[in-house]
């Protein structure tokens, strides 16, 4: 006769056996029904379009819908195809995402990080969507972000210049596109010196707030290396419309330039008051008075008028860019022609990035073969690519950043059309605007695919 | 000096536009005893008959130039006006290029009836509501004008170029003794700054000297006496809310080769146009003028840039510094009367 004896050790560990053994199945199970966040179940994938259509920025924000609609056409086999057809990567063909059809939903940002949190979030709890991109504003671009590297989804940055976005607020789950600050300022620098010598005094006014903040640094950092001296840098209130009491004082302050760190409505403002104050027709020490815009848009030219002739800026992206600078560029003309069919008129650079944005999601989900952020994430980390307007490019590993090309452009002193506004001037290499990815600090953490 | 000049010179600039908006709140709580919230939209769509009546100038036929092409490649379609076929290229070109004096003559009429038809057709159900009650309605009212704008307009500002003859800076320091260069004042703004005090001067002429503004003027003292005289004082307070909201709206016509107008320009100059109210004295036409000029030399002022770096942000507050400060020694404002919003 045997005799079993039963300890209360004995039971408690095989109790957690017996459970463990129970549980792996049952973890298994719902890890593969929702191995991550909103995993497309269906035919169909849904992704969130998070742009400004309220605010100071709705234009640009319609603009951007506008190249978004025109990507998922293209996606789902519609329309003439686009950059689809110069891209580099031939994973696209047509049908959609790994076969599921393209959907949308669309968020207004208000241009407001808290509003844009709100309609990202409805976006992804709501409406499943698998990615979100958008934005108009560094500030939304890096809550956005944030936001979505906390829900394991991954965000295609729109429209964000800052150097934060990819530098101390990076995320293993963002990804940008645009270019930044830093690359603006190291763009500039040589053609301001070849234009206006390196013997200059500039004066800067600066939007009160982080893109503002960046830009200011990098525009003086590369002209104060190239040996111009910054006589006074002022903030100005983000909220300010009328500047002439900011821009006033300037022209007898002892500066021969001035640096317009402002975007949107601050910058046509800024340089209407400049305008009107003759700065562009003065002289001091003994030179032109100059007037530069580190950050251009045409939608922001068009709303400064025939104050923008002759002055300097940057850009990621203009629509005559494969016209003047060659086959390199191919797919501008391609996008240019898709858009400019549908809509009439050409795309502004935030339509650009955003198309860019969804076809190199599109196609690093298809390159990957899963909706997994992480797959998604390893895909784009490091991918090289070309055909999509910008010449040859590198989502570089490290900070998720973009490396291009980077346009210096001028108002056009004669513009034939109402879209004719920004000349190209040079365009900068790509090994020129580079820079260590350590510099702006940050962490890119781990990628998180969610649920 | 020639800064303190240059920002004195500014300030009454802003202060030009601070007292074209607060003499029409102003005008509207004394006559009807509304808190119009949708004043600074009636600003933005003075600026907008700008936009409109240069647009209409503008209109065009295209005309095929074979030899241009256009961002498609396609040969360029050049925009003809209308008004080119005519009066002739160089007088078309003269009408379009004075397109923003032009819209005065446009502004007034369209300013008055979008006044009477909102006092009539809104504001009316509102006198004895209580102010919480007519603040929602006035700033719900300038919210739906501001999305009809951007509807119709877009978000983006629209340039209005002042005319050629305009367009430049004058010397200023040059003709009050300082060196040449050392005070550059754009022509534009001057014009403004006289057009303002030429407007504001008209508007007190008009109550003080008028039959009409002394039957106002007595309304605003005593509505009910001046009613039991058989005069109908409705009517004439209605009239008046179309002379403010024309005010507000000349202001914008004006404004534009300042600022570009964009939609929500308005909602910019409303906050601080009820502070000017407020600090003048509520009711006090002439308050609210004098704390128009006054806030507007002092922004200027705090906007300077060693100011700036002695008061870090002080150019972000110092409007409302002001007016805890005046209003804490003059509770009423700077001309405020008495039992006005005191009981």
């Amino acid at each position: 006769m045997s005799k079993t004896t039963v300890s209360r050790r004995g039971v408690l560990k095989t109790g957690a056996v017996a459970g463990a053994g129970l549980a792996v199945p049952t973890i298994f199970t719902a890890s593969s029904a929702s191995a991550f966040t909103n995993e497309p179940t269906g035919s169909t994938v849904t992704l969130g379009f998070n742009v400004p259509q309220t605010g100071p920025y709705a234009d640009e924000g319609a603009d951007e819908l506008r190249a978004y609609e025109l990507a998922v056409e293209h996606l789902n086999g519609g329309g003439d195809g686009g950059m689809m057809n110069t891209f580099s990567s031939k994973a696209l063909n047509g049908s959609g995402i790994l076969g599921k059809k393209v959907e949308f939903v669309t968020g207004d940002t208000q241009t407001k990080p808290d509003a844009a949190r709100a309609s990202a979030r409805s976006m992804i709890e709501k409406d499943g969507a698998v990615m979100i991109t958008g934005g108009s504003s560094s500030g939304v671009a890096v809550a956005v972000q944030a936001l979505c590297q906390e829900a394991g989804i991954i965000f295609m940055a729109g429209l964000t210049h800052s150097n934060d976005t990819t530098g101390k607020d990076k995320k293993a789950n963002g990804f940008r596109h645009f270019f930044n600050s830093y690359m603006s300022g190291a763009a500039l620098a040589p053609i301001l010196a070849k234009n206006y010598g390196k013997d200059r005094k500039a004066y800067h006014l600066t939007a009160d707030y982080n893109w503002g903040y960046t830009t200011e640094e990098a525009v003086r950092t590369s002209t104060e290396a190239m040996g111009w001296e910054t006589v006074a840098a002022v903030k100005t209130p983000l909220a300010q419309t009328d500047f002439s009491s900011y821009v006033a004082p300037v022209l007898n302050s002892g500066a021969d330039v001035l640096v317009l760190n402002h975007y949107g409505g601050n910058m046509v403002n800024s340089l209407t008051s400049a305008v009107q104050f003759g700065l562009r027709a003065a002289e001091a020490n003994g030179k032109n008075f100059e007037i530069i815009v580190p950050l251009y848009s045409r939608l922001m030219a068009r709303g400064a008028g025939k104050n923008v002739a002759g002055i300097f800026g940057s850009t990621n992206w203009h629509w005559s860019l494969e016209n003047v600078a060659g086959s390199r560029y191919a797919g501008t003309n391609a996008f240019v022609q898709s858009f400019g069919q549908k809509y009439g008129f050409p795309p502004s650079q935030a339509a650009h990035t955003v198309y860019c944005q969804t076809l190199l999601y599109a196609d690093a989900v298809q390159r990957a073969g899963s909706f997994n952020p992480c797959a998604v994430a390893e895909a784009l980390e490091g991918y090289e690519f070309d055909g999509l307007g910008n010449g040859p490019t590198l989502y570089r590993a490290e900070d998720h950043q973009c490396f291009k090309d980077v346009l210096v452009v001028k108002g056009k002193e004669n513009p034939d059309n109402e879209f004719d506004l920004l000349e190209i001037v040079d365009v900068t290499p790509a090994a020129q605007v580079s820079y260590d990815a350590s510099i702006f600090g940050g962490e890119l953490g781990s990628c998180n695919p969610g649920a | 000096m020639d800064a303190i000049i240059l920002q004195i010179l500014n300030g009454l600039d802003k202060g030009s536009a601070y007292a074209l908006i607060a003499l029409g709140l102003t005008l509207i709580f004394g006559t009807l005893g509304v808190v119009n919230f949708a004043h600074g939209a009636l600003f933005m769509l003075g600026a907008f008959c700008t936009v409109t009546l240069s647009r209409l100038l503008t209109l065009s036929h295209e005309v095929v130039d074979p030899t241009r092409k256009d961002f498609l490649g396609n040969p360029l379609k050049v925009d003809v006006p209308y008004i080119y076929d005519i009066f002739g290229e160089t007088t078309g070109a003269t009408i379009i290029d004075w397109a923003v004096p032009l819209s005065i003559l446009f502004a007034i009429p369209v300013m008055i009836g979008i006044g009477v038809l909102m006092e009539r057709g809104l504001i009316k159900h509102f006198y004895k509501r209580p102010h919480a009650d007519q603040i929602l309605v006035t700033f719900g009212l300038a919210i739906v004008l501001q999305e009809i704008i951007k509807y119709y307009f877009g978000a983006n500002q629209i340039p209005a170029p002042a005319p050629q003859a305009f367009v430049g800076s004058l010397d200023f320091g040059a003709l009050v003794g300082f060196e040449p260069g050392a005070i550059i004042y754009p022509y534009w703004r001057i014009v403004y700054f006289c057009f303002a005090m030429i407007l504001i001067g008209a508007v007190f002429a008009f109550l003080q000297f008028t039959t009409f503004g002394m039957v106002v003027r007595a309304g605003m003292a005593d509505r009910e006496t001046v009613g039991l005289l058989g005069i109908n004082i409705d009517r004439r307070f209605t009239i008046m809310f179309g002379i403010a909201a024309a005010v507000a709206g000349l202001a914008g016509v004006m404004y534009t080769p300042i600022n570009s107008p964009n939609y929500h320009m308005g909602m910019d100059f409303l906050v601080i146009s009820f502070v000017v109210v407020v600090v003048g004295g509520m009711g006090s036409l002439p308050g609210a003028v004098l704390a128009g000029f006054v806030l507007g030399v002092l922004e200027s002022f705090a906007s300077m840039r060693q100011v700036i770096e002695l008061l870090p942000g002080v150019n972000q507050v110092v409007i409302y510094l002001a007016a805890i400060v005046i209003l804490l020694t003059r509770p009423r404002g700077l001309l405020g009367r008495r039992g006005v919003m005191e009981d």
